[in-house]
């Protein structure tokens, strides 16, 4: 322990520390230090009285202003409800030709639209509604379920194969996996479907899967090729598909049968926000 | 007479005499160990004069316009703001009388702005710092401060004797009576600003009963504080360190600007004149220390032109009563030029240039700039249209191999009045236009803005395969109504421009 000392110049007491020959003087703290010091401790207790503060067993300490962040946060959305109240009312009434057409109620669905797209539906479908492979593109004219308003807000609203009982459903059986063809009928059946596209293929097989594609397929592609949009089968004469046109994509869909989900959203949104979404991928898409 | 400015001991080298404040400040070598010079009071005492009686008729009419101009009203289509001057933050709006300005006019005011600082230089170049003395906020409301100082406390000699005095009752209603009216009228100055944003007899109502928004209440409180402050006890202060323009406008005068001016050239040597003395071989300054007592600033403006000085002129009409009772001419101190001071003392004819290269440059500035401002205005059209394309999806191939572009037309109506319009785009060949709720069509859209509304309009082009000559191809929006036509530009894309 080292002594306090006088330091000489200054007059002023030493702590008796010291560092390689330097000393600190005891000089007290500066006043408006501890002012602030004091203050931030009577801060401090003002705070534990009014604010949520205190851990106890089960909850915590409440504070009698009542703060509460949760409650905040409900407040805020009902308050933004309650803003919104006239002109979700009015979309929930007109019809979703009447807010297509309409100026005022096609730009409140419109920005309603681009939001609640942005937050769900462009995981999948991309921020620009353009899908992927397995994610259908919302910006062109091809529509496997049909593209009017009314088709889209079931669509939107049920979901497909999403277990919802009025789902879009449809049930390609996977050919291949399940040995109900032969690979070599397979393939023959890819170069019948690429041909079905206007696109060049080998004669032969196409004369071989002809038989084949009338018996296994025709059902719900229709004789043609044309497709059925009540059964979600593509249209087989373009090459506008959910799973890819080349050869190898083909021939992957027929042996495997690929079908995705899309959630049932009228579970989640309420019926003024499906209208919105609906009018905003209609005409996104130049509508149908 | 003599005034002392300062209580301090009269010593044998220095008998009771005049000193300005800056003087004495300047006589205090280290400030006492402060960092900051210590402020020495100032008691401006009341001038009588020409000068003072502009700058009570300026006060008054300044004060009428910022208090008045936020009630004038000025009739509007129906849905619009009734009051003539209105900075409508909540609508998006600037109404000034007969103009409205959309925020992205903003440059409007830019050009307000730059005519006023080439206005502000031409002047101060011409006549001085005329703004200081006469126009500038904080010179007015000190000018009323000290004004109301003067009805509670008296002139200078009784308030620095009331200063002097113990506290006694007398000095606390004096002193408490003079801080009320001061509040007061920093709430009145705080209270008016509010009224520029928002309808004035809706605000006012709304404001005693707590149901005005809460931005007025802090701007009104804040102005409030600010007022009483700046104008109460920083006064001087504000005008010689904390404000830039007495810097700046160093490089506005020259040696033929009209300054407040001591004409060295009559007045020296200086010296006390008793009556009947004769004036030959001695100057007209009899060193009374009346220009000191009056100077708001608290300077000595015999030595010369300083950055404290406001240009104010309330010396001139000190020194002019003292010279009229002398029975000597007026105008020992006068709005004068550095350059005639020089003239005369060397005994030539002093000349005041109006036409200087400053003069000339900052006229020609402004000549161009409110030439700009006025051209602008007055061709200013009453519909902005622009087209902005989609970034994402920047095309969309049909399954018919037709190629899809979307655009989001926005039209601005700047006027009163709906306008119907048709939209047609020029650049394509067999395209077709669709807007949402309605068919692809190959004739022009048409589409109706409400008055004073922004609409936007989402149009998909539809190229055949056979039309896109090019990956980008360059097409024109025209928006027409009646024999006028709006046009603006954009691209057609059908394949990833510049990707590799």
């Amino acid at each position: 322990m080292s002594e306090r000392e006088t330091d000489e110049p200054t007059g002023i007491e030493t702590t008796g520390h010291e560092w390689d020959g330097i000393k600190e003087l005891d000089n007290p703290l500066p006043r408006w230090w501890l002012i602030v010091f004091y203050a931030s401790i009577a801060f401090a207790v003002v705070y534990w009285v009014l604010m949520p503060s205190w851990p106890l067993l089960r909850s915590y300490s409440p504070g009698i202003l009542g703060q509460s962040d949760r409650a905040n946060v409900m407040r805020d959305l009902a308050d933004l409800k309650a803003r919104r109240a006239a002109q979700s009312t009015q979309l929930a009434r007109a019809s979703l030709e009447q807010i297509e057409r309409d100026p005022a109620m096609q730009s409140y669905a419109f920005a309603v639209g681009q939001s609640i797209f942005g937050d769900n539906c462009a995981t999948c479908h991309g921020p620009g509604g353009t899908g992927s492979k397995g994610y259908a593109n919302l910006r062109d004219d091809v529509w496997l379920w049909g593209g009017s308003l009314e088709q889209i807000q079931q669509t939107i609203t049920h979901g497909v194969r999403s277990g919802d009982p009025q789902a879009r459903m449809s049930q390609m059986p996977a050919f291949g996996a399940d040995g109900i063809l032969a690979p070599e009928k397979i393939d023959d059946l890819t170069e019948y479907v690429v041909a079905l596209s206007h696109r060049p293929a080998d004669r032969t097989a196409i004369q071989r899967a002809a038989p084949v594609f009338a018996q296994n397929c025709a059902v719900c592609h229709g004789p043609g090729g044309t497709g059925r949009q009540e059964v979600g089968a593509p249209n087989l004469t373009d090459s506008d598909w959910l799973y890819g046109a080349d050869r190898g994509s083909i021939r992957d869909q027929i042996t495997n049968a690929h079908g995705g989900v899309m959630p049932a959203w009228g579970r989640r949104f309420d019926a003024s926000t499906v209208k919105a979404l609906t009018v905003y991928i209609h005409a996104n898409a130049g509508g149908q | 007479m003599t005034v002392i400015l300062e209580r301090r001991k009269p010593t044998a080298t220095s008998p009771r005499k005049t000193v300005s404040a800056a003087a004495v400040a300047r006589g205090k070598k280290d400030g006492g160990g402060k960092l900051y010079k210590p402020r020495t009071p100032i008691y401006p005492k009341l001038a009588h004069g020409r000068w003072r009686t502009i700058k009570w008729a300026l006060l008054v009419l300044t004060l009428a316009i910022y208090y008045a101009i936020p009630w004038l009203r000025w009739g509007r289509p129906d849905g619009a703001p009734q009051q003539a001057v209105l900075v409508d933050f909540t609508g998006r709006r600037f109404y000034f009388f007969f103009i409205q300005l959309w925020p992205q006019e903003v440059y409007f005011i830019t050009g307000l702005l730059v005519m006023a600082a080439m206005a502000l230089f031409l002047v101060t170049a011409l006549f001085g710092r005329l703004w200081c003395g006469y126009a500038c906020p904080q010179t007015v409301w000190t000018d009323l401060y000290i004004a109301v100082e003067r009805v509670f406390e008296g002139d200078r000699n009784a308030r620095i004797k009331l200063d002097a005095a113990p506290w006694s009752l007398g000095k606390a209603i004096r002193k408490g009576g003079k801080h009320a009216v001061w509040l007061a009228i920093a709430l009145a100055t705080g209270g008016a600003w509010i009224f520029y944003f928002h309808d004035a007899p809706t605000l006012w109502n709304s404001f005693w009963v707590g149901q005005a928004p809460a931005t007025a209440y802090v701007s009104a409180g804040v102005l409030t504080m600010t007022t009483y402050l700046l104008a109460g006890t920083m006064r001087e202060q504000v005008c010689t360190y904390m404000c830039p323009w007495p810097r700046i406008q160093g490089a506005m005068l020259d040696g033929h600007s009209l300054q407040v001016t001591y004409r060295r050239d009559r007045g020296e040597p200086r010296g006390a004149h008793k009556k009947g003395e004769d004036w030959t071989g001695r100057g007209d300054c009899v060193d009374c220390g009346q220009c000191v007592a009056v100077c708001p600033t608290g300077i000595d403006i015999r030595d010369g032109g300083q950055i404290e000085c406001i240009n104010c002129g309330l010396c001139v009409d000190a020194c002019n009563e003292i010279m009229v009772r002398l029975d000597r001419p007026r105008g020992l101190i006068a709005y004068d030029t550095d350059e005639a001071v020089l003239a005369r003392e060397a005994g030539r004819k002093p000349t005041y240039p109006l036409l200087r290269s400053r003069t000339i440059y900052y006229s020609a500035a402004l000549a161009l700039v409110s030439g700009l401002m006025l051209w602008g205005l007055a061709t200013r059209s009453p519909v902005v249209f622009e087209v902005l394309r989609d970034r994402n999806p920047t095309f969309v191939r049909l399954h018919d191999g037709a190629v899809r572009n979307g655009y989001t037309l926005k039209i601005a109506n700047h006027s009163f009045e709906r306008r119907t319009f048709s939209i047609s785009l020029a650049g394509l060949s067999g395209d077709t236009l669709q807007t949402p709720g309605s068919a692809p069509t190959t004739a022009a859209l048409t589409v109706t803005v409400e008055p004073d509304q922004v609409r936007a309009v989402r149009v998909l082009v539809k190229a055949p395969p056979e039309a896109l000559r090019a990956q980008s191809l360059p097409v024109t929006f025209a928006l027409s109504q009646d024999q006028r036509t709006w046009r603006a530009a954009s691209t057609f894309l059908s394949a990833d421009v510049g990707a590799p």
